[in-house]
Order: C-alpha cells, then structure tokens, then sequence
C-alpha cells in the first residue's frame, strides 16, 4: 500500500505541478457532474465502504488528475503518430540502400576494403576497423558492459552482505533444492559444454582471421558457462566462478585493455615503431594487437553475460 | 607530438583503468583511490589548460591512433576545451568531497566501491565528449554517462531514489535513442563520423538540396535528444525527483556535469556540423522552448517549499538559459552557453553541497521555512548558499552576472523582435530568481525557532570545509576573471 500511494501522490503532484491552469480550463462543467453521477454510482454499489476510505477516494477521483491524465493520454498517443510519420516519411526520403552514388559510399567503405589487411594485418576487416582504426569507440563500447554490470551489482546486491543473516540461510537452501539433478540435462551439458567452451575460446582466438571475434566469442563463452550452471548448480559452478573470480578477469582485463590501447595510441599519433608486428597475414600471431584485445574484449563479454544471469537470480553470486 | 599534448588521451585511457582497477579494491582504499584518481585529473587538467595557454596554434588534432581523418578516432584539443575539461574535472572532485560524508550515510557498505568505479567512469565520459571530434565517440560516452548518472541516483537506495532514477532512466534512452536515430541517419547521407568531414558533406548537401528532409529530420532527432537528455522544458519532468533525492554528491553532479557535457556536445554538433544557416528552424523552435523553460522553471521554483526540489527546479531554468543561447547560433551565442555552462556548474554544485548540510543542522527537514537559522548553525554552508544563490540571481563580481551579460550582448545581434523578447524573459527570470533565492537567503539568517537552537549534526568534516572554501574561491574567480575566461571561450568558437 505504502508504495502505490507514494505513486498516486507522486501523480497527483506530476499532474499539478505540470499544468494547473489547463487542467481548470479544462475542466468542462459537464464532465464534472458526469463524475459526481459516477461517485454517485460507486457509492451505491459500496455503500458498506468504510467512509475514511470513501472520502480519501472521492478526493482522490475529484482531483485534477483525472482529466488531465486522459488528454494526456490522447495527446501521447497522437503526438506519437505524429512523430512515426514524420520519421517514416524522411526515412522515405534517404539515399537507397546500396546506391552507388551517395556520399556514403564514396570514400570509408572502400578505403577500409582496400586497406584494412595492410593496415592492420587482419584478415577480418570487421575486426581491424571496430579494434584498429575505431579502437577508441570499442573501448568505451566495453566499458558500457562494465558499468552495466557495475550499476546492475549497485542495484541488486543485498546490503549486507558477508553476513549470514537467517534471510541468507533461506537463500542458500533455495539455491541448494533449485538445481533438480536432472540426468538429461547434466549428461547432455557434459558432452556439449566443453565444446561450447572449445569453440567459444576458438572465435576468441580467430576474431581477427574469420567471422566472430571478442564481443561473439565472449557470449558463446558465458553462454557456455550459463549452460553448464543450469546443469549442476551454483555449487559446482562457484568452484570456478565467484564474485571474486569475476572481478578480478574483468579487472584484469580491462585494465589490460586500457594499457594496450594507450600504448597503441601512444605509438600511432607520435609514430613511434611498435613493438606488436604485423606478422605473417592469416596466422594466429598476426594482426599485431589484435588477438590481445580480443581476448581481453571476449574475457569481460563472458563475465558480463553469467554476471547479469546470477545477479538478478539471486542478487549475488 | 610533446608528451603534455597527450595529457587528454592520458585522462580519458587514466581514467577508464582506474575505474577497473577501483571495483576490485575494499571500501576504504576505493574511496582514496576515487580521491586521488579525480585529483589527478584535476591537476592534470590544470596543467594542460596551462600549457594550451601557451600553444600557438590555438588548437591541434590529436590522432587516436595512428590513422588520422576521416578513417580514425580523433580528438580536437584547444583552450576552449581545455578550460571545459578542467571544470568537469574540479567539479566532479569538489562534489567528491563535499558530499562524501553524507554520502557515507546514503551509500551502503557493498555499494561505496562500486559508486567510486561509476563516479571514475563518469570522469572518463566527460573528458572523452569534451574533447571528442568525432560523433559516434560522442554517442559511445553518452552511453557511459547516462548508465552512470542513472547508478548514482539510486546508490541511495531509501526514499524514491528508485522510482526517481526509473523515470531518469526512461526519458534519458528516449534521448539517446533519438540521438542515435539522428546520428545513423545523418551518417547515411553523409558517411562519415567526424566533425569536419561531416561538416563539408553536409554543406554539400545543403547547396545540392536533394536530402533536405532527412538532414533536417536527423538534425531534429539530434537536437531533442539531447534536449530531452538534459532536460529540457517541455521534457524536464524527470528533474526534480531525480536531483532532488539523490545523495548530494550525486545530486552535484547530475546537475552540473552531466546534463551540460551533453549540451556541450549539442554545441559541438550544431557549430561543427550544421552551421548556422541549416540549424535556423530548429532553433527558432529551440528559442521558444527555452525561454519557456527559463519562465516556467522559475515559476515553479517560486511555488517549491521542499528546498532540494527548489534548487532542482531552477536548474530547469538554468538550463533554458543555455538553450537560449545555443539556440541563436551565433558565435557570440555559442561562447555565452559555454561560459554558462561554466557558471552554472560551479554555483549548482555549491548549491547542492551546501543545501545537505544546512538541512541535516536544521533536524533534516527540508521545507525552506524550517531552515530559519541554519546560517548562523552552519557558518561555512551558509556562506556558500548564500554565494551560489546570488551567482545564480547574477549579482556582480560572481559567475553567473558575467555569463547573464554575455547572454544580453549575443541577444544584441539578433533581429528587433527576438532580441526584446529575449531581454525581456531574461529581466523576468532575473525578478524570479531573485524572489525564490532571497527568500531562502533571507530565512537561513534569521533567528532560530526555540525549538531548533539545539539541533547540531555531526561536524562537516574537513573534506566538504575544503570543498565549500574552493568552491566559493572558483564562483568569485569566475566572476572577476570572467573576461579572460571569455577569451578562451571565444578563440575556441572562433575555430568551430
């Protein structure tokens, strides 16, 4: 109770604070004694309510809000129309997709074609602009996925944590009995995880030879670990997986990431050799950097994904 | 290159890792650690305004790595920047200390590492858009900041923080996703990303006239979103709440960083990409918002007894005051944005700062008829209310007269018409200010109900003593320097 009226006192307040004067204007003569006949009506129907109740109901309907809140409604509902329209007919408006002849096409599509693989010694051209040419937005990109994970942590960890209160005590039997055992699915995890593991670690690997990459390879990794905790519990899975483990590999590697694209930007704008080479096009050490973020990349992906999974199952891990 | 020409990508790549680093150290280490990291940055900052100062370019382009326009991330120092840059930066480490021992009360023992990791984070996003000459970058750390500003509403977790930080959360991803709708669709026409590519494809564009819609279409998007994102008039609604409840030094910070790096960025994008001529209706439309903000925000500010929300609407007001500004796109309307974004900051953040405490002596009530006497119970946070709530009213020798003026001068331009109903709105906001600041004013001094004489709280503690004192030293600096500040200001929008 305590928070719906903290809502409907809030909306009331909203509603007045909003437009006091249009709401008055408003207010056809009509459309009030239409609401009294509907109390009328409500009290009639009710009429053992207890009158505390009644009264803080009458207030509650004979308020501005009522009014306002349905020509809001209208208003919201006609303005959006408005707005998809107006959007839908510009975008009607944009250069065809693929159309030779736009600007679009006419210098960075084919620059990055061309040069991507001298540049940067990847064979994934996706790759070498998002961490080579673009680096700099992929490295804020991973540290939206950290302050995610940060702000869902802020939002559902228990405040006392470390101390085993009788609530935790319940929480922990709950999370014993959650898992059922289930054969089929245990034996089935026990032959696909590791694959899953295999192949996640293999498009981590190849992000700059083939398809995939860091931010793919990472959710195949936490997908993977995901799987592997349905099928045994948090038990087996906290053997490996902490709140602890996943702070430090996420500490670790964005900090690794950091130090790795500073010293790149560091070399490239005071063009000063660096000490990763390109290397030999299409093997594993090539691509100069590369394989290094993406392992970093792929190691926050992976603990982003089982992180958002554990945290808002039980707010911990 | 010099090695301090690299302090801005030192500050944003320094930043991001001590915010890795901060989430795995315990509470006590994190929070000097969050202390040191933002002091850093402050210096750091000082020190390359300082050497900027002394550049004589004016400006470089700095390369994020080693492929330069159009093909690469790029960053565009010059002294306007640089001053920007040092304000966050001062900002969000006085708002640190000044709020950090109510902050201690608000924040529970799980969460404080985690509220140094958002705040180092926030001090990343800030210096990334400040400095940014490349749109996407710009959207990436808006991402950053909003996600941040959203945590540090709802570290508190007592009151309506929650609620508060939903509705922050909704209207802010309205904002971003017009924003990014903007942005795809102005990357299409002209396909490219940074500032000056753009630039010369959109005035292409405009002389062919073939995708006029569309440009006109994604420069709206771009503008609203922003609009909502830092609230605003008609899209203010989540203010109040959202500053009003969170923890002062969060309440700071919202209110005087992250709405006005978004704006900041909204400068960048009109004077860097659109021009004056392109951005003219949008304008207009923006012109009459704002001074409905400024009006209504006042009006509202003036109905307000809980003090916080008092001070949160008035940055509704504030805040129309720099869209006014940025609405005219001139040069000269541009540079007064930017030199109130400055002002503002620094007298909000006092604001917020000082409120805290003059409500915890006062029993921690908050309605501004109960704060009779706080002045005199709490010397030093009367003082800086005192000191912000005239900077913000605009008395001479403070932050906010200088910043009014430059706004009448860049009205001075305009056509007959706008510029006497801009004078005009501005004249009435000053008497509206002026009526719900000295009223507040006046109540902090004058002599305390009996049964208030004996409320004492804690000792404020020496970190919001050195945060007030600083804060109050940089309004008056602001003030009396205000046209050397000016200066920077203006070689900086001179090169847009």
């Amino acid at each position: 109770m305590g928070k719906n009226d903290g809502f409907a006192s809030w909306l009331e307040k909203g509603s007045q604070s909003l437009d006091l004067e249009m709401q008055d204007a408003l207010r056809e003569p009509e459309e009030i004694a239409q609401q009294e006949r509907e109390m009328d009506l409500e009290d009639e129907l009710a009429p053992r309510r207890r009158p505390k109740l009644r009264a803080l109901e009458a207030a509650r309907r004979g308020s501005k809000g009522t009014v306002f809140r349905r020509l809001y409604c209208v208003l919201a509902v006609l303005m959006c129309m408005g707005l998809i329209v107006f959007m839908v007919f510009s975008v009607s408006m944009m250069p065809e997709f693929g159309d030779p002849d736009t600007l679009e096409h006419s210098e960075l599509s084919s620059f990055y074609v061309r040069n991507t693989i001298r540049d940067s010694g990847a064979a994934n051209i996706i790759c070498g602009i998002i961490l080579d040419y673009r680096g700099f937005d992929t490295l804020g990109e991973s540290h939206v996925l950290f302050i995610a994970v940060c702000t869902v942590m802020l939002l559902l960890r228990s405040p006392n944590d470390g101390e085993a209160s009788e609530l935790d005590a319940a929480d922990l039997e709950e999370h014993r009995c959650e898992v059922r055992n289930d054969p089929i699915l245990q034996i089935i995890a026990r032959f696909v995880v590791p694959v899953i593991f295999l192949f996640g670690v293999y498009v981590v690997l190849n992000g700059h030879l083939s398809p995939g990459g860091g931010f793919s390879g990472g959710a195949i990794l936490g997908g993977g670990m995901l799987l592997y905790l349905f099928a045994y519990g948090y038990r087996r899975t906290e053997r490996f997986m902490t709140l602890r483990t996943f702070r430090i590999v996420s500490c670790c590697a964005l900090v690794s990431y950091s130090a790795l694209k500073c010293y790149h930007f560091y070399t490239g704008v005071n063009e000063i050799e660096s000490i990763f080479t390109r290397g030999v096009y299409g093997t594993l050490f090539s691509g100069g950097m590369l394989p290094l973020l993406d392992i970093a990349v792929g190691c926050v992906v992976a603990c982003t994904m089982y992180a958002f999974f554990t945290l808002f199952r039980k707010g911990d891990f | 290159m010099l090695l301090w020409q690299n302090i801005p990508m030192f500050l944003v790549v320094g930043s991001l890792a001590s915010a890795a680093v901060c989430s795995v150290l315990p509470n006590r280490i994190a929070r000097a650690w969050l202390v040191c990291a933002a002091g850093t940055a402050c210096a750091a900052s000082a020190f390359f305004l300082g050497k900027m100062l002394g550049y004589e370019g004016g400006s470089y382009v700095y390369k994020m790595g080693e492929f330069g326009a159009p093909y690469g991330n790029e960053l565009l120092c010059g002294v306007m920047e640089a001053a920007v840059a040092l304000l966050f930066t001062t900002v969000l480490f006085l708002s640190v200390l000044g709020g950090w021992r109510k902050g201690k009360q608000d924040v529970d023992g799980v969460r404080r590492n985690l509220f140094c990791t958002v705040t180092l984070l926030l001090q990343a996003a800030l210096i990334a858009m400040t400095y940014t000459n490349d749109m996407f970058t710009g959207y990436v750390f808006i991402e950053i900041t909003t996600i941040a500003a959203c945590a540090l509403i709802c570290v508190k977790s007592r009151g309506r923080t929650m609620f508060a930080a939903t509705r922050y959360m909704i209207m802010n991803l309205i904002g971003s996703g017009l924003f990014l709708f903007g942005l795809c669709m102005l990357y299409c026409l002209t396909g490219h990303l940074l500032f000056p590519q753009m630039k010369e494809a959109v005035a292409e564009l405009a002389q062919t006239g073939r995708y006029d819609v569309p440009l006109f279409t994604s420069l709206v998007l771009i503008t609203f979103g922003i609009g909502i994102k830092s609230g605003l008039y008609p899209f203010h609604t989540w203010i109040p709440n959202a500053y009003a409840n969170a923890t002062p030094s969060a309440s700071a910070m919202l209110s005087s960083l992250v709405s006005k790096t978004y704006i900041f960025l909204l400068l960048k994008a009109i004077s860097r990409v659109f021009g004056q001529e392109t951005f003219s209706l949008v304008g207009d439309v923006l012109f009459v918002f704002s001074m409905l903000g400024i009006v209504m925000g006042s009006v509202e500010a003036l109905f307000e007894h809980n003090v916080r929300r008092m001070i949160a609407w008035s940055s509704v007001a504030q805040i129309g005051y720099i869209f006014l500004a940025a609405s005219l796109g001139t040069r000269a309307g541009a540079a007064a944005a930017v030199f109130h974004i400055l002002a503002h900051s620094l007298a909000k953040s006092m604001l917020f700062l000082s409120v805290d405490r003059l409500v915890t002596v006062s029993g921690g009530k908050s309605d501004f008829r109960d704060l009779r006497g706080a002045g005199s119970r709490a010397p030093l946070a009367g003082a800086a209310f005192a000191v912000g709530a005239m900077s913000i009213v605009g008395i001479p020798m403070l932050g906010g007269f200088s910043s009014k003026m430059f706004l009448a001068q860049a009205a001075l331009e305009l056509a007959e018409w706008k510029c006497v109903l801009m004078l005009c709105v501005l004249a009435v906001s000053v008497v509206l200010n002026v009526a719900y600041f000295l009223r507040t004013v006046l109540t902090l001094y004058r002599d305390p109900l009996p049964r208030m004489e004996n409320v004492q709280g804690q000792p404020a503690g020496y970190a919001f003593c050195t945060a007030m004192v600083a804060l109050i030293a940089l309004n008056i600096t602001l003030g009396v320097a205000g046209g050397t500040v000016m200066d920077w200001i203006q070689t900086g929008v001179m090169l847009l």
